[in-house]
């Protein structure tokens, strides 16, 4: 009996005039509900830890509000911007962070037009440096200027060319690298606070600074040229230091020897005298018969040494004759 | 129930009433930052509004112009301006710029694209015009220190254009452009607040000179310090040779007056000691001297008048 339950058209209508009818009641209840549920998505808000939101109503600045959850006038009423001013951000200047960790990635593009800048010498450099910063005054960044990163990043330029334009090129490659980072950031700042861009700048450093592309094997031959010159001095040192302390001892050892020698000299002097003077005393006591006794005993310490000894007659005028007979007997 | 449904009646109603005054443009709002000029038919109508809030002007007839209140940066186009003493150089600057007077403004050149424009025609002829009329050195440095303390990098090499002494700098042309441009300003409602010099790069076939000049300085520099380097090993070479002739010949001026102090002595006490005695001196010497002369290889001859052989003669030789 399937047919018996098909209600008729009649019915139908009914039933949708009822339905109708009940959803006409609670068409403006139903509008409440989704206003309201609407108005509550946009009634809290939150701000995170490190932020500060700014509240403008209709537009106009009213209030800022602290980390947490709030309350505010739905449908575009209150408009709250949040602003992170705890966190530092970073500015990089000639170069370009594409990842940054463990092995920081930069990118490989072109940002010579940036980087290459003029010294004080007129040479060129290529610069690299960046610029760290933090929201010191939401209102101002937010009001005050327009685009205060752009302020930011022309300020930079604008102070570090001139600084780098103030040093010569040896300075701002060496010596003076951390001067010029003190006084582009007092500079910076000093500049930014004039426009109320509202940030302060916590520091400038200057990274890698390099002589252009086209000069560097130049500048390293300079380098190179450097320590050729130190390598010369310190191998002229070296020979110096081989020979002249050996020669200081070749000169002490002269001078010892010519010591000893004048104390060998004067103790023989001493001993020959003293001897003397010895036996002359002993001499003067019998002079006649000592003499007599020294010289005799020295011809009988001496003569028998000799090869040949001739005893002649004093009347005798030539001893000649005599020895060539002797000769020519030996050889024969 | 009833009274519910009046609430939700009335909410209704307020929201569709809310929607209509700003559909129709009844009431607008004005951001922190901006300001409005309101004119009707075109022709303005009081003064520019500049506080921020909700505001009401009327629907239909009445417009609403916005603008910026805030510190807007004008960046221009590099420049090449030939400086006065005839270097190609670009020139980019930067300034910053406010709308003070929005009528003005709204009157004189209509929106900010317009004024960029303007601003581009005002500042570059005033940089332009300072440029031109100053050296080169004058846009680059802002002092004269790095003449006065060149004494300290000693492989410093300069050339003689980066020598000429300044007399402006960097910063005072930057306040010279700004004082021309801002006096062109006011006329469009706007004041020039800042200007600032951000490159000046050589042109690029003069920038090739210099990375030429630079690497000639760089190579004379290197040649200075191998001279250097030359010089100071000779100079220590020499200072060797002087040495060990000092020292070998301080040595034996030492050696000789030790040797010649201990002879003189040794002549002084064999003087003392023998001129108390000349006879047994010579006596006592010669005798010794047989005994070093007399040797195997010898032959002597005595006569018999000698005092030793003079026995062998006859006995009393002494009467």
């Amino acid at each position: 009996m399937a047919w018996q339950s098909v209600p008729n058209p009649d019915d139908i209508i009914d039933v949708g005039k009822k339905k109708f009818s009940d959803f006409s009641k609670w068409f403006p209840v139903a509008v409440v509900v989704l206003l309201i549920l609407l108005g509550l998505r946009s009634l809290i808000y939150s701000i995170g830890p490190d932020e500060v939101g700014v509240v403008q109503r209709f537009g106009k600045f009213i209030g800022l509000s602290s980390p947490g959850l709030h309350a505010k006038i739905p449908f575009g009423v209150d408009r709250v911007t949040p602003i992170k001013v705890e966190k530092v951000f970073k500015e990089e200047y000639g170069f370009k962070t594409i990842e940054s960790g463990v092995n920081t990635r930069y990118s490989s593009g072109d940002y010579r037009n940036q980087s290459l800048m003029l010294t004080g010498d007129l040479n060129i450099l290529d610069v690299r440096w960046i610029v760290q910063f933090k929201i010191k005054d939401p209102v101002k960044l937010l009001f005050a200027t327009r685009r205060p990163e752009d302020n930011i990043r022309d300020i930079s330029e604008v102070v570090m060319r001139r600084f780098v334009g103030n040093y010569s090129v040896d300075e701002v490659l060496t010596t003076k690298r951390e001067e010029i980072d003190d006084l582009a950031q007092q500079e910076i700042q000093r500049i930014l606070d004039i426009y109320n861009v509202g940030v302060h700048v916590i520091t400038v450093k200057l990274l890698d600074v390099n002589p252009p592309e086209t000069v560097k094997s130049a500048f390293n031959e300079v380098n190179e040229a450097k320590q050729e010159k130190e390598k010369m001095i310190n191998q002229a040192w070296e020979a110096y230091n081989k020979v002249v302390p050996k020669a200081r001892g070749t000169a002490e050892k002269t001078i010892r020897e010519a010591e000893g020698y004048a104390l060998d000299k004067i103790n023989r002097a001493k001993g020959e005298s003293e001897r003397f003077l010895d036996t002359l005393k002993e001499y003067k006591k019998s002079p006649e018969i000592t003499k007599k006794r020294i010289y005799l005993e020295t011809l009988a310490d001496v003569l028998p040494k000799a090869k040949e000894k001739y005893i002649i007659d004093s009347k005798q005028t030539s001893i000649l004759p005599l020895l060539e007979i002797n000769k020519k007997g030996g050889q024969q | 129930m009833k009274g519910s449904r009046i609430i939700a009646t009335i909410f209704v109603v307020l929201f569709i009433i809310t929607i209509a005054i700003f559909a129709s443009g009844t009431a607008y709002i004005i951001n922190e930052g901006q300001q409005v000029v309101v004119t009707q038919f075109g022709r303005p109508v009081g003064n520019p509004i500049i506080l921020a809030g909700m505001h009401f002007k009327l629907p239909f007839i009445q417009e609403a112009h916005y603008f910026e209140k805030r510190l807007l940066d004008w960046d221009g186009d590099p420049n090449q301006i030939p400086t006065r003493d005839k270097k190609y150089i670009w020139v980019d600057t930067t300034a910053r710029w406010k709308i003070v007077d929005a009528l003005k403004f709204l009157q004189s050149v209509g929106n900010e694209m317009a004024a960029q424009g303007r601003l581009d025609d005002i500042i570059n002829s005033a940089t332009r015009d300072v440029i031109t009329g100053h050296l080169l050195v004058e846009a680059i440095r802002d002092s004269n220190r790095i003449l006065e303390s060149s004494s300290e990098g000693e492989d410093m090499i300069v050339t003689d254009e980066a020598l000429e002494r300044i007399e402006v700098g960097r910063k005072m042309l930057e306040g010279l452009i700004l004082e021309k441009a801002k006096i062109l300003a006011p006329q469009y409602g706007i004041e020039i607040i800042d200007m600032r010099i951000k490159r000046v790069n050589y042109v690029e076939d003069v920038r090739n000179k210099v990375y030429d000049r630079m690497i000639a300085e760089r190579k004379r520099a290197a040649e200075k310090y191998r001279s250097e380097g030359q010089g100071k090993a000779a100079e220590i070479e020499g200072q060797v040779a002087k040495e060990l002739k000092v020292i070998t010949s301080e040595a034996y001026r030492q050696a000789q007056v030790l040797i010649g102090k201990a002879d003189a002595e040794a002549i002084s006490i064999y003087a003392g000691a023998y001129s108390q005695n000349p006879d047994f001196y010579s006596f006592m010497k010669t005798l010794e001297t047989y005994k070093e002369t007399i040797d195997a290889t010898s032959t002597v001859i005595l006569t018999t008048d000698s005092d030793y052989y003079k026995y062998l003669k006859s006995l009393n030789v002494s009467e």
